[in-house]
């Protein structure tokens, strides 16, 4: 037997007898369920090197949270069926944030519960449901957002709105007996460290990737050949798998810090942030050299001509013309740069860079996953973080010049 | 009052641009028309130095222009081109006050004359002032694009076909508009265009352009009617050489004196072929014609448009 669910709300011979509207939304909720249904919500061991036990949801939160979940997830499905429009798409916005909020207080309720019967070496750590329904809650909020063509002040309000309500579960302590948190408390020192370690190493090589990066761009939209050969080098590092880079940069380094003393004195060697810096001004040079180049190619050569005609000179040129008008485009090699560059510094750990990357190396020698996490999530969020404000400035940029 | 005297412009080894000589007066429109290749828009470009000519001499107002550097003589000469070019990241007015600003005049002065320009080319200031590029019509960034050009005043201005990329409607009231504003301005303005009709509208002197050489230099008048080689014949007239005529030639010089008629009278500066247009819509055979103050000075009649 053949049956179609149709999903386009068009009739057919057999159609399914409700509309859906938004079928993103609509898949969202499927696989929430699904996941709610067959994958624990939390995970329970009785020590941190055991695999934990999973429980399902409605045994770990109880039945109220459990319905108050259910209830969400009802109002979503329905929102998937009505017909589209402005309110429709904020209401979902809504319900998926409350959604998250709830998952993630009721994981910490959860654990908390269970800690109070249970050793204290017991560890109590996020299950593959609750992974499930907070991507899928953050993707729910992100898609409608999306829908309604939010500007960028609404946007604002919605990532603060929802970091603000993160914020306030980890101040009261709601998180603190889930496993991550454990983790994070044991290495408070070193992670604050690690977390500026990690931030210098992103700041410093983009910075630095700009500064060697821009004039190259500017020289290779002035010079078509150039520009040829200029790319294919910067292709070829761009291929190198990045641990065979920081692997290949020790011999020369240590090589060279060997014949010159002096670099050693300066901090250079063979292992640790140097050749971590340098790999990641290599990996960042071109999106940023390409950006720089294709904006300023991009701008209208007739504006070039009128500005020239009316006396403006080389310089007043570049830098009233060519440059704004170039930025936005610049702007965004420099989102791919920076997101690129922090999630490639975790690796530099590998070479003893430092940074978030320690808590996942040291993590997988343990294999203790919490501890990957504890590097692995605040990552996540300042790439997220450093994504969303690059966003952020580019489109106040479009507004300022209406580009 | 512009200059030119025997310049040569090669391209590799291109001849463009050959031994060309020419005077533009004070307050003159000179057209420089030719078809595509013919040197028009080099010999344009090499006024402001956008081209630097290879031999011979440019002077403007008296002086060479290699005698100072190229961006402070552009700023003394307005510059209008068929892309019209403004900058999509300013306002209308940021793009008019560029050259003021560029000049550092004092802002009060600079913001008095943006509006000025937009009265100028009808365009409510207090609507296009804080508006951009994109927000505008093909006529409104052009007319934009000539108050840039004429915004700190200059004595000169160089337009490149800028009127070939907009709409026949709206390119006829751009000449009209241009029109006035030479005759209130008095501004020397030459003027590249492959458009024969355009010329004869604009001109009061127009270079045929032919191979890097002027084929032929006159008012637009003598041009029609004394063609001085086959290739200008061949160039202007082409099918309606008639209607041409009509188009450059004034009543004034075909009227009768001495004798009236009802209605409204024309203006002695009226075009034979705009006269014949009232005719036809008034279905008369008689006009009367009066001068610039409305004092009527005599008739034209259907038969004296073809005298």
């Amino acid at each position: 037997m053949n049956v179609r669910l149709d999903l386009t709300g068009s009739r057919s011979a057999v159609a399914f007898p409700i509309a859906i509207h938004n079928k993103v939304l609509f898949t969202l909720v499927i696989v929430a369920v699904a996941a709610v249904v067959s994958l624990g919500f939390i995970s329970y061991a009785p020590n941190r090197l055991v695999s934990g036990a999973s429980i399902p949801l409605w045994v770990a939160a109880g039945s109220l949270p459990t319905i108050a979940i259910a209830i969400l997830g009802a109002i979503l499905l329905a929102a998937c069926c009505i017909a589209p429009n402005t309110l429709v798409h904020y209401g979902v916005a809504v319900a998926a944030g409350l959604l998250l909020l709830l998952v993630l207080a009721e994981l910490g309720h959860a654990a908390s519960v269970l800690a109070s019967n249970a050793k204290p070496s017991s560890r109590m750590s996020l299950g593959a449901a609750s992974w499930v329904l907070v991507a899928c809650a953050m993707l729910a909020v992100a898609d409608a957002l999306q829908r309604v063509a939010a500007s960028i002040s609404v946007q604002l309000i919605a990532v603060i709105a929802i970091g603000t309500g993160i914020v306030m579960l980890a101040v009261t302590g709601t998180f603190d007996t889930l496993s991550i948190a454990r983790e994070y408390v044991i290495r408070r020192q070193v992670f604050a460290a690690a977390l500026v370690q990690h931030m210098a190493l992103v700041g410093t090589s983009v910075g630095a990737a700009v500064a060697i990066g821009f004039p190259l761009g500017v020289a290779a939209a002035r010079r078509r050949g150039l520009q040829d050969s200029m790319f294919a080098v910067l292709n070829i590092l761009q291929t190198i798998p990045s641990i065979a880079l920081f692997g290949l940069l020790i011999v020369p380094l240590s090589a060279l810090v060997a014949a010159v003393p002096w670099l050693a004195a300066i901090g250079i060697a063979g292992i640790g942030v140097t050749p971590a810096i340098i790999a990641l001004v290599l990996y960042a040079l071109l999106p940023v050299v390409r950006n720089t180049s294709v904006g300023l190619t991009a701008v209208d050569p007739s504006a070039v001509e009128a500005g020239r005609g009316i006396g403006l000179s080389n310089r007043q040129i570049f830098w009233q013309l060519e440059l704004p008008l170039a930025l936005p485009v610049f702007l965004a090699g420099l989102r791919i740069v920076t997101v690129q560059a922090i999630g490639l510094a975790v690796v530099a750990a590998l070479i003893g860079a430092g940074g978030l990357g320690t808590f996942v190396f040291e993590g997988l020698g343990q294999y203790a996953v919490d501890l990957v996490l504890l590097g692995a999530l605040p990552a996540i969020f300042l790439a997220l973080g450093a994504d969303f404000i690059l966003q952020v400035v580019s489109s106040l940029l479009r507004q300022r010049f209406a580009l | 009052m512009i200059e030119i005297d025997s310049v040569t412009k090669r391209f590799g080894e291109r001849l463009i641009v050959d031994r060309l000589s020419l005077t533009v007066p004070a307050g003159g429109f000179c057209v420089l028309l030719g078809s595509s290749g013919s040197g028009k828009s080099t010999t344009l470009r090499m006024i402001n130095r956008l081209i630097e000519i290879d031999s011979g001499s440019i002077r403007v107002g008296g002086q060479d222009v290699r005698s100072v550097p190229a961006e402070v003589l552009r700023r003394r000469i307005g510059y209008a081109i068929q892309s019209i070019g403004l900058f999509p990241h300013w306002t209308v007015e940021d793009n008019i006050a560029t050259v003021p600003r560029l000049l550092k005049w004092p802002q009060p002065r600079t913001r008095d004359r943006v509006d000025e320009l937009l009265q100028l080319f009808r365009l409510e200031p207090e609507i296009y002032r804080a508006k951009y590029p994109h927000q505008l019509s093909g006529g409104e960034q052009q007319r934009v694009g000539v108050a840039r050009a004429l915004a700190a005043d200059p004595e000169l201005l160089l337009m490149d076909e800028p009127f070939a990329a907009v709409d026949p409607i709206t390119r006829d009231a751009l000449q009209a508009e241009l029109t006035r504003i030479h005759r209130a301005t008095t501004k020397t303005i030459v003027f590249v265009t492959h458009d024969i009709e355009e010329a004869l509208r604009l001109a009061t002197q127009i270079a045929i352009l032919h191979e890097g050489r002027i084929a032929q230099l006159g008012s637009p008048l003598e041009i029609l009617e004394h063609p001085a080689s086959d290739f200008v014949a061949d160039f202007v007239s082409g099918q309606g050489l008639g209607l041409k005529l009509l188009s450059v030639r004034k009543i004034g010089a075909h009227m009768r004196t001495g004798v009236s008629a009802e209605g409204e009278p024309l203006n002695v500066d009226t075009s034979l072929r705009d006269a014949l247009s009232v005719m036809m819509t008034r279905r008369t055979d008689r006009l009367p014609v009066c001068d610039a103050e409305g004092h009527p000075l005599g008739i034209i009649r259907l038969t004296d448009l073809v005298r």
